[in-house]
């Protein structure tokens, strides 16, 4: 009785300091949206659990390999037990019913995250190898860059022109595949304003790890200004830091955003395609033989009819449709942005 | 001349042969003598480089004529086929990939006839008796039998974990590649095909190292554990072990063919259109999978007719249990592994649909047969090391195992569930939404007969005698290490927190800690408790304890670390990553704690070959255990007992005076049959 009294003891102790530790730290990025807290609101109370079962199972673990070591000149047997099917049942009821109760509470959750808002946009994502385009079909907008108002609960159609990507925002906390020939459906609600990112999290080939597209969560407000801008039709006064363009920047922030940089280094080293630094002025030859000086001509080209002259050396994989997707203002920035990679 | 020289001299010679042969099959072929890429010519080097050291190692080997028929098989295949392209009036006659796959499909088929794992079955047809072999091959040193076909289990048990222990370290030096191209974001020195090939092959190439090592133990101890002389088909049993090799060599060889960048997962429609490095995979694996299947098969045989007198199915020790129900869900699930990969290799020659949506193909298709076989392929690695955990705590806690019925059913529980649980790796997938929630419940499950073993573990240790040589250390880390497993294991079967956790570090963590805790953990503590039984020698007590404490360290933080990477955003198999998510300082200690594990496992592997020579002679039984392969010398004589053994007790009764589980000369005197202890 002693040493249960004892182990006892200690579990109370450790699981509390335990307890106390989890619910303070912060386990998971911010919460940016109102999915994200009740995915939070479950997963700390799995942390509890697991806090609890952590401190159990080592407690007794630990309390054995101390209380019951053989003294160096003992060498008798242990208490004679085989069992005891009252403890039996208790640990295999008990769990059961633990485990019913979780599955029960996600089930609960799993329904109050996919519950349709009456107020919600429609935003078509297409993930390709190895960039994102997001369509906003209510205001006819294509963009490179998921701009969203806060606090509006999004209905995304997932779709995908090659193979299996995931759509993932951390601070978003859900997750859902885009799959070739099929649409699939996941809601979200931005609960704050700022910058983060999508990530794609299927594994979908070679640059997979830089399929990344930015996102900015603002108020309506400027939510509305960036549809009349994308839309050519904004007449109020620039702001001050829309005034003067950087070409180069934004030609920079193009690139990443529209996927280039998946497959495009700015620092000489090789990846799916040419290298971007240094490559402007250079001669190249192409597949067929020939060669060219690499121009705005030629780079106008190659990002609106990638296939028309490849490098020498290299696939024709690059997506065919990033005409459509930038206006040939915004193909301009990228090429000042390419010029200026020297 | 000196076997050193033989062997150096056989490398290059093989290498030079190896281009002159590509070289030569190239000419009469009709086609220009090098090949436009140099992974062929690589490959062709390298795989005759190897052979050639084998013939200087020693000429006469089974393993050294299972390479040269492996080697003629592939040629014949790539001939074959631009012969038959050329026939058909295809152009080009000569493509790599057709040429290749067809070379990957009989590759293993030379083997198996070079090795002579199917002399004695051809002999048959023909009518020509064969005698079962026993002892080493006449005429020949006697550890020539270990790289030859062999009819003996234990012999069988060897080869099948020395394989194992080669390839995960294989594996592991791959995970250490990449790993360390991790350590800091940016791309160092690793290009980005080649971070992928690197996750898929550590992935696969741990698989099969794991298969065989749980194949090794289950060999070596299932027919000495149950008192039968060898396992029920000692043939196919050498075959089972054999054919893992050439599956291996072609897995690894994708590597020379553009490698291939899906993960060990081999997601269509991704697969369908990588690197033709796919093909060898896929084929690697799909050979593998008979491996796999004709080891159960046999052992479910062995295990159900072949036991002592006396034992019955609950007095069989507890490791049979594991086994028999690892060896039911290989037996049954593993086609299905195969059936997926079949069909991706298919639809990239023949352009069969199966995933090709535009040709009414179902992408989601491959992913429901790939993991009804790969979700219970988990508890098939962890179910026997589960066992060993269970076999060897009462050994070491001096007292009877804690509830023995409820681990053994609780085995079978896990092995049946486990067929029903597949679709919880699909929850973000986009299966039907509908069925993610029964597959919530049917997950949860799991973690009932997963605690009740947990529990009956502390069951057993409560009130004991503890003693903590090496094994009973590697067992306490493995009880510690698969605790971070399973408890990692609930959120990711809830949907909603899966859907957050699912395809980030947080699940590289969480299976981590189950494989290590399940397997590598126990494997070590199987490995220094029967240490002394296969070899006769006890290990070096003081570098199996430096093992121990690197190997847990190391993996402890490695696993937390990886798990709190997934929580603030790392995904899974990423060759770079953001900075911005403040994740950089946990990437270096992930990797120095990497290289610690790797480290103690190099200390443990010195261990066991030096101590092999110069170990203390081992006693008789040294742990004082009452199990039946303790009552015989060591090492286990060529047909373990000399005399079939009467079960007349039960296993553990460790602390009940008087009692003995085995009668060992059931006819004889009496008095001979000393109990243990």
């Amino acid at each position: 009785m002693k040493h249960a009294r004892n182990v006892i003891i200690l579990i109370v102790v450790g699981s509390a300091v335990l307890l106390f530790g989890v619910n303070v730290m912060d386990l998971a990025p911010i919460v940016a949206s109102a999915e994200a807290q009740q995915v939070d609101w479950l997963f700390g109370l799995h942390m509890n659990v697991i806090a609890f079962l952590y401190v159990l199972v080592n407690g007794i673990m630990l309390y054995s390999v101390f209380a019951f070591r053989r003294k160096p000149d003992d060498d008798s047997e242990g208490a004679y037990f085989h069992g005891n099917t009252k403890l039996e049942i208790a640990w295999t009821i008990i769990p059961l019913i633990t485990v019913l109760f979780f599955a029960f509470l996600g089930s609960v959750v799993l329904r109050n995250v996919s519950l349709a808002a009456p107020n919600s946009m429609d935003v078509t994502v297409t993930g390709r190898q190895w960039s994102w385009t997001f369509e906003y079909p209510e205001y006819g907008i294509v963009s490179t860059e998921l701009n969203l108002p806060v606090g509006r609960q999004v209905n995304f159609k997932l779709q995908s022109e090659d193979v299996i990507h995931s759509f993932w925002v951390p601070e978003w906390r859900l997750k859902h595949d885009t799959v070739p020939g099929q649409d699939k459906y996941i809601r979200l609600t931005p609960s704050e304003e700022g910058v983060f990112k999508v990530r794609c999290a299927e594994m979908c080939g070679t640059s997979h790890a830089y399929m990344l597209a930015t996102i900015n969560v603002m108020s309506q407000e400027d939510f509305d200004i960036w549809v009349q801008k994308k839309l050519g039709v904004y007449e109020g006064p620039e702001g001050g830091e829309e005034g003067e363009v950087d070409p180069v920047a934004e030609g920079f922030a193009l690139s990443q955003s529209g996927g280039c940089l998946a497959c495009h280094s700015v620092d000489g080293s090789p990846l799916v395609g040419p290298t971007w630094k240094g490559l402007y002025g250079k001669t190249e030859t192409l597949t067929d033989g020939s060669t060219v000086v690499v121009d705005e001509a030629y780079l106008y080209e190659s990002i609106v009819d990638p296939s028309a002259s490849i490098i020498q050396g290299y696939a024709d994989v690059m997506p065919k449709n990033f005409g459509d997707i930038f206006s040939d203002q915004e193909i301009g920035y990228i090429i000042e942005y390419i010029k200026s990679l020297q | 001349m000196n076997r050193i020289v033989r062997i150096l001299l056989g490398f290059i010679v093989g290498f030079v042969a190896g281009i002159a042969v590509l070289v030569a099959v190239r000419v009469l072929l009709g086609l220009t003598p090098m090949p436009a890429t140099l992974a062929p010519v690589l490959f062709s080097g390298i795989g005759f480089a190897i052979l050639g050291l084998l013939y200087g190692f020693e000429p006469s080997l089974g393993l050294t004529r299972g390479f040269i028929g492996m080697a003629i098989a592939m040629i014949v295949g790539v001939v074959a086929v631009t012969h038959f392209r050329r026939a058909m009036g295809l152009d080009p006659a000569y493509a790599l990939e057709p040429a290749w796959t067809m070379a990957a499909v009989l590759g293993p088929i030379g083997f198996m006839l070079g090795v002579g794992a199917v002399t004695d079955w051809l002999k048959w047809i023909f009518g020509i008796h064969t005698p079962d072999q026993h002892g080493p091959p006449e005429g020949k040193p006697a550890w020539t039998r270990y790289f030859g076909f062999d009819q003996n289990h234990k012999v069988i048990g060897i080869q099948y974990t020395v394989t194992g222990i080669v390839l995960m370290g294989l594996a592991g030096i791959f995970a250490l590649i990449f790993r360390s191209e991790l350590a800091i974001p940016g791309i160092q020195f690793l290009a980005l095909d080649m971070f992928n090939s690197l996750v898929g092959l550590h992935g696969i190439v741990m698989i099969a190292a794991i298969l065989l090592g749980i194949g090794g133990f289950a060999n070596y101890l299932v027919p000495l554990m149950i008192g039968a002389s060898d396992m029920a088909f000692p043939r196919l049993n050498g075959f089972a072990f054999w054919i893992a090799v050439p599956s291996a060599l072609l897995i690894v060889a994708a590597l020379f063919f553009g490698g291939w960048d899906t993960g060990w997962t081999g997601y269509a429609p991704l697969s369908v259109r990588g690197a033709m490095g796919v093909n060898f995979f896929m084929i690697g694996v799909f050979f593998f999978g008979f491996s796999s299947i004709l080891g159960s098969m046999n052992l479910i045989t062995t295990t159900l007719y072949m036991r002592a007198p006396g034992m019955g199915l609950f007095r069989m020790p507890i490791y049979v249990w594991a086994v028999l129900a690892t060896a039911l869900i290989q037996l049954t699930g593993t086609q299905f592994i195969g059936l997926s990969f079949l069909m991706v290799v298919l639809e990239r020659l023949f352009d069969l649909g199966f995933f090709n949506p535009a040709e009414g193909g179902n992408v989601i298709l491959f992913q429901h047969l790939f993991w009804f076989y790969s979700h219970p392929a988990v508890y098939i690695f962890i179910l026997p090391g589960l066992g060993i955990v269970s076999e060897l705590l009462p050994v070491f806690a001096r007292k009877p195992l804690f509830g023995y019925k409820w681990i053994a059913l609780s085995s079978m529980a896990i092995a049946l569930m486990g067929f029903l649980v597949w679709a919880h790796h699909m929850f973000a997938a986009g299966m039907e939404e509908a069925l993610r929630v029964p597959f919530m419940y049917s997950t949860m499950l799991v973690a009932v007969p997963t605690g009740v073993k947990f529990f009956s573990w502390l069951g057993t240790m409560w009130r004991g005698k503890l003693s903590f040589p090496t094994p009973m250390l590697f067992v306490l880390a493995s009880i510690a290490v698969f605790l971070i497993g399973g408890l990692t294991g609930p959120p990711l079967a809830t949907v909603p927190t899966d859907l957050f956790l699912h395809d980030s570090y947080f699940v590289v963590g969480h299976f981590h800690a189950t494989m290590f805790g399940g397997f590598v953990f126990p494997f070590f503590a199987a490995l220094y408790f029967w240490y002394p039984k296969i070899t006769g020698r006890m290990y070096n007590e003081r570098l199996g304890q430096i093992h121990f404490a690197l190997q847990t360290a190391g993996f402890y933080i490695m696993s937390l670390t990886m798990a709190r990477t997934g929580l603030l955003g790392m995904r899974r198999r990423i060759a770079d990553y953001d900075p911005d998510l403040g994740i950089q300082n946990l990437h270096i200690i992930m990797t120095v704690a990497g290289f610690v594990i790797f480290f103690g496992v190099l200390v443990g592997v010195y261990n066991l070959i030096v101590s092999a020579r110069k170990g203390e002679v081992a006693a008789a039984n040294p742990w004082g255990s009452r199990s039946p392969e303790w009552q015989i010398p060591s090492p286990a004589p060529e047909h373990n007992y000399e005399e079939p053994f009467e079960v007349v007790g039960e296993p553990y009764d460790y602390g009940l005076p008087g009692s003995v589980y085995v009668d060992m000369h059931p006819s004889g005197s009496k008095t001979a049959a000393s109990p243990a202890h």
